[in-house]
């Protein structure tokens, strides 16, 4: 395999002008506003554009309605991780020279427009799993909590979930943009309702409305950008299910698989790591990302977490902006990570801001804990 | 007396499951099965998921298992259950191998009541005319 360890940067991240909630916009202006900040962000304009990625719709849309006719295109889509999974995806095509300048986007009203989205009845998670009830992810993804549970014991991945919660929350209340704006205590989570037991309200990500944008560019022409480029070290993919149904072990992703190979591609380990932001669709996420990565062993994340650890002050910073739990989450949040992770490594982040953010590890988690993607990003 | 009319989503049978759905509409849980590795798999596919064989059948469950994992949903996620809530959504390891989704009934909705690794055993559902969803009961 070709070398592409720090071939290609991160110039340009933003979010849509506003987000949280947002009635008065659709999921389209959300992308569009985030792809002119973005570039903005990166010193570029949208005629540098020639490499266009998007998820959940396909680039066909976004190109019409962001006046952008890409030479290179990708509309993966494998849930929220998809925009981390672009990222591999671009850097692979600007060294075959398919595209110089990525643009990935995500927008989606989340919260103003539910409209259903139809899907296609022969998936078989349509066909023996949503008459069950199996619809939507916290019902899903509390059935793989239930079993970690089962092999770990109860009271101890309780507690885990508590602390990634609560420390969650305590890096939202530094960040402006975050939607949660009230400190939460052990207690308020204990005493959140219970949407699928085992998971309480506060183990559940937000729903929000919301756009991001990420721009990519060749090492070359990110020299020449307005801030200092944020480069990709490593980067790797996969899934092993649809439905968690036919998930193999509930208990672990395949960030199993991701962590290691993006750290290999980086020719780093866990201690490199400065900063980690993992997908936090829900607590139960982070705890089974932190082991499938290596930062722990099966079952031993709920000894990883434990006193506050991930929390500002504490030795592991995590999940800086808020996270999917505390600062937005549209329905497909990977995106954000990555904003956040430039924006430390670059030292943007003011009161939240990480001494000395060399390196950080993004992983995204997408589906029913269905696919992941890892990038290792760093500063020069 | 007027019969609610069944609201909540129902299955597409298609082709490599209309067997399947004919088996259940007459109580009775059917796998597919692969002759070359000799186990029976879910959901069904005429090739073999693990090996791609053609030569696959179909063969009848005995209908026990054990719960593999469940949750208790108290947050209807569509209003056409908000009448069942709190109810329980479930994994089924199937005596003969393979897992499905499926519902815990006949059960409290409580955690307390319901362990992972319990003997369950199939129940059938007839939710309209055509469909009728295998469901499982703690084993008596
Ligand atoms: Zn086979």
């Amino acid at each position: 395999m070709a070398d592409l360890s720090r071939t290609a940067a991160i110039v340009g991240v933003a979010e849509s002008d506003e987000i949280g909630t947002v009635p008065n916009k659709s999921s389209l202006q959300h992308h569009m506003e985030a792809a002119a900040n973005a570039l903005d962000d990166a010193g570029l304009s949208k005629s540098d554009v020639d490499g266009l990625f998007t998820a959940g719709y396909s680039t066909y849309a976004t190109g019409d309605y962001l006046g952008i006719k890409p030479r290179f295109t990708d509309s993966t889509t494998v849930g929220g991780s998809s925009f981390i999974i672009h990222i591999a995806h671009a850097i692979a095509a600007i060294n075959a020279g398919w595209c110089e300048v990525a643009l990935i986007t995500h927008g989606q009203a989340g919260r103003s427009n539910r409209a259903p989205q139809p899907a296609d009845p022969s998936l078989p998670t349509l066909q023996y799993e949503i008459p069950y009830g199996f619809i939507g992810q916290p019902i899903n993804y509390a059935m793989g909590a239930t079993r970690y549970m089962h092999q770990y014991g109860e009271d101890r991945t309780r507690q885990a979930l508590a602390e990634i919660a609560v420390s969650t929350r305590k890096w939202a209340l530094m960040n402006p943009k975050a939607a949660m704006k009230d400190p939460m205590s052990f207690d308020d989570y204990h005493n959140s309702r219970w949407i699928a037991w085992p998971f309480h309200l506060f183990d559940c990500c937000l729903v929000t409305d919301a756009g991001a944008a990420v721009v990519v560019t060749s090492a070359e022409r990110a020299r020449s950008a307005k801030k200092p480029p944020v480069w990709v070290l490593g980067a790797a993919e996969s899934h092993d299910h649809l439905g968690i149904s036919t998930m193999p072990d509930l208990t672990s992703t395949v960030s199993r698989h991701t962590g290691p190979a993006a750290l290999g591609m980086a020719g780093l380990t866990h201690s490199d790591i400065d900063l980690a932001m993992i997908y936090d669709s829900f607590t139960y996420t982070v705890l089974i990302t932190l082991e499938g990565l290596g930062f722990c062993g099966p079952g031993e994340g709920p000894d990883f977490v434990a006193g506050q650890r991930t929390a500002p002050g504490g030795d592991f910073p995590m999940n800086t902006s808020g996270g999917g739990l505390s600062y937005t989450h549209p329905g497909m949040y990977g995106i954000f990570l990555i904003i956040e992770a430039v924006r430390q490594l670059r030292g943007e982040c003011g009161e939240r801001q990480v001494p000395d953010c060399g390196i950080s590890l993004v992983n995204g988690t997408g589906g029913a804990l269905s696919s992941t993607g890892t990038v290792v990003l760093a500063r020069d | 007396m007027t019969q609610q009319p069944y609201s909540k989503p129902l299955p597409t049978p298609q082709p490599e499951s209309d067997f399947y759905w004919e088996k259940t509409r007459e109580h009775e849980l059917w796998l597919r099965s692969c002759n070359d590795c000799n186990q029976a798999y879910f959901y069904p596919r005429d090739l073999c998921p693990d090996c791609f064989s053609r030569n696959t059948t179909w063969v009848q469950a005995s209908g026990r298992g054990t719960l593999h994992t469940f949750a208790i949903v108290h947050r209807a996620p569509t209003p056409a259950f908000r009448d069942d809530a709190p109810f329980v959504v479930a994994i089924v390891d199937l005596e003969e191998g393979p897992r499905m989704p499926t519902n815990l009934v006949d059960v409290e909705p409580d955690p307390s009541a319901i362990h992972v690794g319990m003997p369950v055993e199939v129940v059938f559902d007839d939710v309209t005319e055509e469909i009728t969803l295998p469901k499982f009961k703690p084993a008596g």
